[in-house]
């Protein structure tokens, strides 16, 4: 008998908020917007809290059918809720940190326009989000898919009137549609072939399924193309380009949804889909080598950046680069927690960076920037854990989950494990030069000066000029301290057991991930034994000396990223342009981005504009379609201007057609009368 | 005895008449006439026909024929007359104002 | 014998009076000869026995209506007709598809009913039996042409009255 924990009441509740202040806000004060909203995404979080606090009790999956949906045929695909470890998990990042982001805004965007909106947005976002998470079909997960999508997209254009966030609004949602087909066409073949997108019945019918080898094969295709949706909506190559550019939203936007929450979706995706990729090896090891990649890729334009939300967008796409090579090498589990622990300290990284942009009047270059320590002290601690965080130094959060994904990337291949080392000592690298940049040093910017000096950054709009650099109001550095508690302790549930721990994170989410294939012999359902620890039965020390070992060498790689951007831009700042200058062109080329969006632009963008002006535009819209009604009103025209002629006011016309018109009706009478 | 046939044909041909009659000519007055002319031929056929069935219906429908012809006659000239004063002629091609 | 003699004699009187119509250009003879015509099918009414009709058709029509028609021509100083430009539509179509018309009905009624033969006086229409049904069986039909007649009557009146007297009448 499973209880009915009304599930539906968690995406439903911020569903509520959205509304209300969507369709009233406009009248509402800020403070009534502000209350409803945090009201809302609140309850939702005390909802998801009530339910973790039962969940021991529960039937691991929890399913809670709340409505029908499509019944036909056979195909059947319902409003209802699929709980298990994973999907609670994702809640409490969702609406966790999703609640201490909305805290923040209130405090961020409360001189700007259009207040209630952004509430509404977000509130918005946060439905679509925790319905794909609970979502017990693929179909549902869609829906919530693309919904995040759409928030994302009205998000990112929240100052529409600006050129570049409306452009930029526009490419996210595009790029991700991208992403989207693909999607489809997996969900496509998943309902040819297995007649349903329920998680129950498409796992319980490729359960049986041996892995396909060599290549080829249906499961290897969906997961393939589950691969292109997760590569649209969590920024990887080769549909990674919308990420940056999505900088232009406010920053807390940036902090949620391209940061903890929707840019995870697709490894929540994979890895709710870890039936279908453990056995098409094929589609795991494009996987890997994606996330490779892209972590390399996205990290080495990391360290050119001079803006202080592209460094960190740079940064998001390279993190989720790992968290996919985790996916690849079978480690869902700790792609998973390092999607949590990416949560806390990029969420942080970049509410920390708002702060900062709020405290120097809206500049977001790191190079007017400098010298901050002592003028925005709690912003500056907060984001210093968030940095050591990152760089993965211990006994911060970031260290545990990047360590148990370098060593999981070993156990398959040792290039993985080569490439996302040095990933991770440019992580530390550039994070420190950015904490070095903005922090240390003397300032550089002009937020100092008088009065009236308004933001001379980039304008948007968030420039204040009540001059002077000044902390953050307590609704926005509150977040930014649990933020930082977390991501000192998140880790702490995932100490492996070379460290002494026993990886109870891992142990938690393995009833999820247990039917691997790539698990070793005793598998056992449904009971929490770690199939760690039968792999080290045989020779647990060895193995654990072996991983202290690799784990030794990534905090050493963290160090030296920090000791390299300490003396490039600490002691010596002239150094970084002298490197620069020396190695020129393909300099410039990472600085550019490696001109990814312009060859995207040449290849795609311009022949498709250029072909929808000349085919679709001119060849059939006006040509065919508005030549069409043109043309029949015209030919209705001259129809009735020859037909016109007929009244002619001449009676012996007229009679002469009487006469015609009752012969012809005489002789059909009698032709049909006589036959 | 004379076929039936040959009492059609004579109404046929006086209505033929009649309707050429309209077509081709001008004077509006003999437009008219050749109405009288096709009415005339149908009563023939009426006549005939109660005749070969033993109807006087027929004949009676002939008398009410001839009333409605001499009704329309009566008012078909007035408008004639009133055509005439204000148009000055008679030429039915003349009086053409109801076109487009 | 003489039946059919007669009977061709005035039919063909019939036709000639009909195509004389057509052809005369002047409309006095046109209505004359349209007076030829009542007359002669006056007598072929005669021969199939409706003397009621026949009689009526002199008295009517071309006592009274042609007499009309003649008053017209007088009053109105017709002329003889100009040659204007006529209608293709109704010399193309018209006379053409009435001649169809007309000679596929011939031969239809030629093959339905040939073979039925009508003597002299078939069906005799006395004034009695005649009067009798239209006060008993057509009573209805017979009153609401009266009441025809009385508005056509007004309407000629109307129609044809002078436009002084209208005038007259406006300027008070």
């Amino acid at each position: 008998m499973t209880p009915n924990l009304h599930l539906w009441l968690i995406p439903v509740l911020p569903l509520v908020g959205a509304a209300i202040n969507g369709l009233f806000g406009k009248k509402f004060s800020r403070q009534a917007v502000a209350g409803v909203a945090l009201c809302f995404s609140g309850a939702a979080l005390i909802k998801v809290l009530t339910v973790a606090f039962t969940f021991s009790s529960l039937a691991k999956p929890h399913v809670e059918f709340l409505a029908p949906w499509i019944r036909s045929g056979n195909f059947q695909a319902d409003f209802s809720f699929y709980l298990d470890q994973l999907s609670l998990v994702m809640l409490l990042v969702v609406t966790g940190v999703g609640f201490l982001i909305h805290i923040y805004s209130v405090g961020y965007i409360w001189e700007e326009g259009g207040f209630y909106r952004f509430f509404a947005y977000l509130n918005l976002f946060m439905f679509f989000m925790l319905t794909l998470v609970l979502a017990s079909n693929y179909l549902l997960m869609f829906i919530g898919w693309e919904g995040v999508g759409l928030a994302s997209y009205l998000l990112i254009g929240f100052w529409f009137t600006k050129d570049s966030a409306a452009s930029a609004g526009k490419k996210a949602f595009i790029v991700n549609r991208i992403g989207d087909f693909g999607f489809l066409l997996a969900l496509f073949l998943l309902i040819k072939h297995f007649g349903s997108l329920n998680f129950d019945q498409v796992f319980s019918s490729i359960s049986p399924l041996s892995a396909e080898t060599g290549g080829a094969g249906l499961l290897t295709a969906i997961g393939l193309l589950l691969m292109v949706g997760a590569a649209g909506k969590s920024a990887q190559i080769p549909l990674y380009v919308w990420l940056p550019d999505a900088m232009e939203g406010p920053t807390p936007v940036s902090a949620l949804i391209h940061a903890a929450t929707m840019v995870t979706a697709g490894v929540y995706m994979v890895s709710r889909s870890h039936v279908i990729f453990e056995r098409a090896p094929m589609a795991l090891t494009v996987v890997a080598i994606v996330g490779t990649l892209t972590a390399l890729f996205a990290a080495t334009i990391g360290i050119t950046q001079t803006d202080i939300k592209k460094v960190l967008a740079y940064s998001t796409v390279s993190q989720l680069g790992y968290m996919f090579i985790a996916c690849g090498v079978g480690a869902f589990s700790a792609a998973v927690f390092h999607l949590m622990t990416h949560a806390f300290f990029k969420g942080l990284l970049f509410l920390a960076a708002g702060s900062v942009i709020h405290a120097v009047s809206g500049e977001q270059d790191m190079r007017q920037m400098g010298g901050l320590r002592t003028k925005i002290p709690w912003t500056f601690w907060t984001m210093t854990i968030a940095t050591f965080a990152i760089a993965g130094i211990p006994p911060f959060a970031g260290f545990f989950s990047k360590d148990e994904i370098l060593w999981r990337a070993y156990q398959s291949s040792w290039v993985y494990w080569a490439i996302g080392l040095f990933t991770a000592f440019l992580t530390s690298f550039y994070m420190f030069r950015l904490w070095f940049m903005t922090f240390f040093g003397t300032y550089r910017g002009t937020a100092e000066d008088t009065h009236g000096d308004s933001s001379h950054g980039p304008d948007h709009g968030h420039g204040h000029g009540h001059g002077g650099i000044h902390e953050s109001p307590w609704v926005m550095v509150g977040p930014l301290v649990v933020l930082a508690v977390l991501s000192v302790t998140g880790g702490w549930i995932g100490v492996p057991g070379s460290l002494g721990g026993d990886n109870r994170f891992e142990k938690f989410l393995s009833p999820v991930f247990h039917s691997s294939i790539a698990a070793s012999g005793a598998e056992s359902h449904g009971v929490a034994t770690p199939p760690e620890k039968e792999t080290e039965s045989p020779e647990p020390q060895a193995s654990h000396s072996k991983e202290l070992i690799f784990t030794g060498i990534s905090v050493f790689a963290g160090i030296f990223g920090f000791l390299l951007a300490w003396q490039l831009y600490y002691r010596d700042p002239q150094l970084p342009q002298k490197i620069a200058a020396s190695l020129g062109g393909l300099y410039e080329a990472v600085v550019h981005k490696y001109y990814i969006d312009e060859l995207y632009a040449t290849l795609f963008v311009k022949p498709l504009i250029a072909g929808s002006a000349l085919i679709l535009w001119h060849g059939i819209d006006q040509n065919v379609i508005d030549a069409s009604l043109d043309n029949s009103a015209h030919g209705a025209n001259q129809v009735s201007d020859s037909a016109r002629h007929m009244q002619s006011g001449n009676l012996r016309s007229y009679a002469g057609w009487v006469a015609a018109g009752a012969a012809a009706v005489i002789v059909y009478m009698i032709w049909t009368g006589t036959r | 005895m004379v076929p039936i046939a040959y009492y059609l044909i004579l109404s046929g041909i006086l209505f033929a008449c009649g309707v050429t009659g309209f077509l081709i000519k001008r004077n509006i007055i003999s437009i008219f006439m050749s109405i009288e002319l096709m009415l005339n031929g149908v009563n023939l056929s009426f006549v005939a026909f109660a005749a070969q069935w033993h109807a006087l219906s027929g004949q009676i429908f002939v008398f009410f024929v001839m009333v409605v012809a001499a009704a329309e006659a009566a008012v078909g000239l007035a408008i004639i007359i009133a055509v005439y004063r204000t148009r000055e002629t008679l030429n039915i091609d003349q009086v053409d104002l109801l076109k487009l | 014998m003489t039946h059919l003699i007669v009977f061709l004699l005035f039919g063909a009187l019939c036709v000639a009076g009909a195509v004389n119509l057509l052809v005369q250009r002047h409309p006095i003879n046109s209505a004359l000869s349209l007076v030829v015509v009542m007359g002669s099918l006056a007598v072929e009414y005669l021969l199939l026995g409706a003397e009621f009709v026949a009689a009526v058709q002199v008295i009517v029509y071309a006592g009274a209506i042609m007499v009309l028609f003649v008053f017209v021509i007088m009053l109105l100083n017709a002329g003889e007709e100009e040659h204007t430009k006529g209608s293709r539509v109704a010399l193309l179509f018209g006379i053409p598809g009435i001649l169809v018309a007309s000679v596929l009905i011939g031969w239809v009624l030629i093959e339905r009913t040939g073979s039925h033969l009508l003597w002299a006086g078939a069906l005799p229409g006395a004034p009695r039996t005649i009067g009798w049904l239209l006060f008993h069986n057509f009573l209805l039909p017979f009153e609401v042409t009266s009441i025809l007649v009385l508005i056509a009557i007004m309407g000629a009146v109307v129609l044809a009255s002078h436009p002084d007297a209208d005038q007259g009448k406006k300027e008070r």
